[in-house]
């Protein structure tokens, strides 16, 4: 039995009044979505606020739509299950549908929210644990101690970005909507990590995020979400591959892949559009191209001891999932699913 | 700590909790209801499975305060609604549970179940793949799934009018018999 520590709850019915809320009460306040990463997390006492301000009553917040530009705007509190059965979504996104299919069990998909996914806490297997497992190890940085169990005499946390819409979105260019005290601020997704797993986000207390804005994609889009898990029914991803690749007449115009559960941020493989923008869609210069993304990804990823899973298991898996990723955005066949 | 305003099983409740409390420990510590198991406690297992508006959620990771007015079904709620349809007995589903043995120590079997269930209301003949999937976030630690997906291919049968595919071991051995043609 795991008991959550003592709080109220506040359900406003606006963003307005949640915006008052959390900021009257200061950082003793938490937002909770669909409350299934803060929930388990409080029940660790990872985190222990006296008020918990529930967005599940902001009818605003909720659903997917297009506009007239083309631009694909899903609220916040939309849930995961919404996500991945969206048509909306499958057609203009579908990178991001199958990541929302792929997250957890059936549950909790229908339970989480894209916003609660975007901001999920970094994860690490010797801070996802009961205070009294933490205490038994004397802590760690993260939360409570001093030292790093993963990196020997590391000076930062390495907790690794676990969740599974990031990489997706960043293949799309995504924009986060934010409305706080001071008003309200549009970020680029791209530019939203920080490269420190205490906190590997930049939002400021009492700021919500309430919509994800995927620009326009076009017609010769196409993605693919690959994950590893070590069960396929329910686990967070051992690694997490988001690939992008537009094709217009035969050719690729546009590629891009993002790596996930190897540190505090994503990875954006770099010169993925170098070797893949201007080949033909098919055919042996394909294999070729798709060969060197992988091999120069294997180059440039290195997962760490953070998360479950042997780590050298995990470097030798990116590869693999990087080629199979890249593939199936090409042929139009995702999501990579592997355990 | 305030009443809740509740919605179990068709009734209106006002239950005294504290707010900080989950759905789970409503149900079992404070009406009694402990058909809904308290397994992992953080998001694992599905035992604490229960229908909200008609679909699988975690009561373990759901604030009672957070669901107030909405439709929570528990597996007590199972039977009841079912005799209220017209129907007699147990649900068709815990009825082939029954029948088809599916469970050992029986501690996943309520979240299983109401998984199964709300498959059921939402898809009239459910294929194989999409039974694995709505169950999958449910695990059970004894009987290795046959028996689980049996009872569903079996209440699907019964649906349908139709006879569940002979399992391996009942198969007919007339082929074995049949004179072997020269
Ligand atoms: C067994 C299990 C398996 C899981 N597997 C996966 C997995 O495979 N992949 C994966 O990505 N996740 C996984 N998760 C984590 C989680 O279920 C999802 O990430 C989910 O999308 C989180 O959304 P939520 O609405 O429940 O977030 P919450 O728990 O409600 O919130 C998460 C965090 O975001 C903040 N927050 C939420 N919404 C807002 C907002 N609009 N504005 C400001 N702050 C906000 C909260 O304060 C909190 O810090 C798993 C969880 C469990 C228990
Ligand atoms: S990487 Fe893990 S062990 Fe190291 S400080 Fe971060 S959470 Fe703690
Ligand atoms: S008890 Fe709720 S998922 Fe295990
Ligand atoms: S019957 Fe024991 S856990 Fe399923």
């Amino acid at each position: 039995m795991l008991r959550l520590p003592r709080f109220e709850v506040a359900t406003p019915k606006t963003v307005g009044e949640a915006i008052a809320r959390l900021a009257e009460a200061g950082p003793s306040a938490m937002v909770i979505a669909g409350g299934t990463d803060l929930l388990p997390n409080l029940k660790h006492e990872l985190f222990t606020p006296e008020l918990v301000v529930s967005l599940s009553a902001i009818e605003a917040l909720r659903g997917v739509r297009v506009e007239d530009d083309g631009t694909l705007a899903i609220g916040a509190m939309t849930t995961l299950a919404e996500v991945a059965a969206s048509e909306l979504v499958q057609k203009h996104a579908p990178v991001l549908a199958q990541a929302a299919s792929l997250v957890a069990g059936p549950q909790l998909r229908t339970m989480g929210t894209l916003g609660g996914n975007v901001l999920l806490d970094t994860r690490c297997q010797w801070y996802n644990q009961t205070y009294f497992w933490r205490e038994a190890l004397g802590f760690c940085m993260k939360k409570d101690g001093t030292k790093c169990h993963v990196v020997e005499g590391g000076k930062k946390c390495v907790a690794a970005a676990s969740n599974d819409s990031a990489p997706a979105l960043m293949t799309l260019g995504s924009l986060l909507e934010f409305e706080g005290p001071s008003g309200r601020r549009t970020q680029a997704i791209d530019d939203f990590w920080l490269a420190d797993g205490i906190y590997n986000k930049k939002v400021a207390h009492a700021e919500l995020l309430t919509e994800i804005r995927i620009p326009p994609t076009g017609p010769g889009h196409r993605g693919a979400y690959g994950k590893l898990r070590e069960r396929g029914s329910i686990d967070f991803p051992l690694l997490g591959v988001a690939a992008r690749v537009d094709v217009v007449a035969e050719r690729i115009t546009r590629a891009d892949v993002v790596v996930t559960a190897l540190a505090a941020q994503p990875k954006r493989i770099a010169r993925v559009a170098d070797v893949l923008v201007g080949v033909a869609a098919r055919g042996e210069e394909l294999d070729r191209a798709i060969e060197a993304v992988a091999a120069s990804a294997a180059k440039q990823c290195n997962p760490l001891a953070n998360i479950p899973g042997d780590h050298e298991w995990r470097k030798a898996m990116v590869p693999v999932f990087v080629r199979r990723t890249l593939r199936a955005a090409v042929d139009g066949n995702g999501p990579v699913h592997g355990d | 700590m305030g009443a809740l305003h509740l919605k179990v099983n068709g009734d209106e409740l006002d239950v005294a909790a504290p707010s900080h409390w989950t759905l789970l420990e409503v149900l079992r510590y404070r009406l009694g209801l402990t058909g809904s198991k308290q397994g992992c406690d953080k998001g694992d297992c599905g035992a604490c499975t229960v229908l909200l508006d008609g679909k699988p959620v975690l009561s373990c990771l759901t604030l009672a305060a957070m669901i107030e007015h909405r439709a929570v079904t528990t597996i007590e709620g199972l039977m009841p609604a079912h005799i209220a349809n017209g129907g007699t007995g147990a649900d068709p589903i815990q009825d082939c549970f029954d029948r088809c043995g599916a469970l050992q120590c029986g501690f996943c079997q309520s979240g299983m179940m109401l998984s199964a269930r709300a498959l059921l209301d939402r898809v009239e003949q459910p294929t194989p793949e999409q039974v694995r999937e709505a169950l999958s976030g449910n695990l059970c630690r004894c009987t290795g799934y046959t028996q689980i997906f049996q009872a569903i291919e079996l209440a699907l049968a019964d649906r349908a009018g139709t006879k569940p595919a002979p399992r391996a071991w009942e198969a007919p051995r007339d082929t074995e018999a049949a004179p072997r043609q020269a």
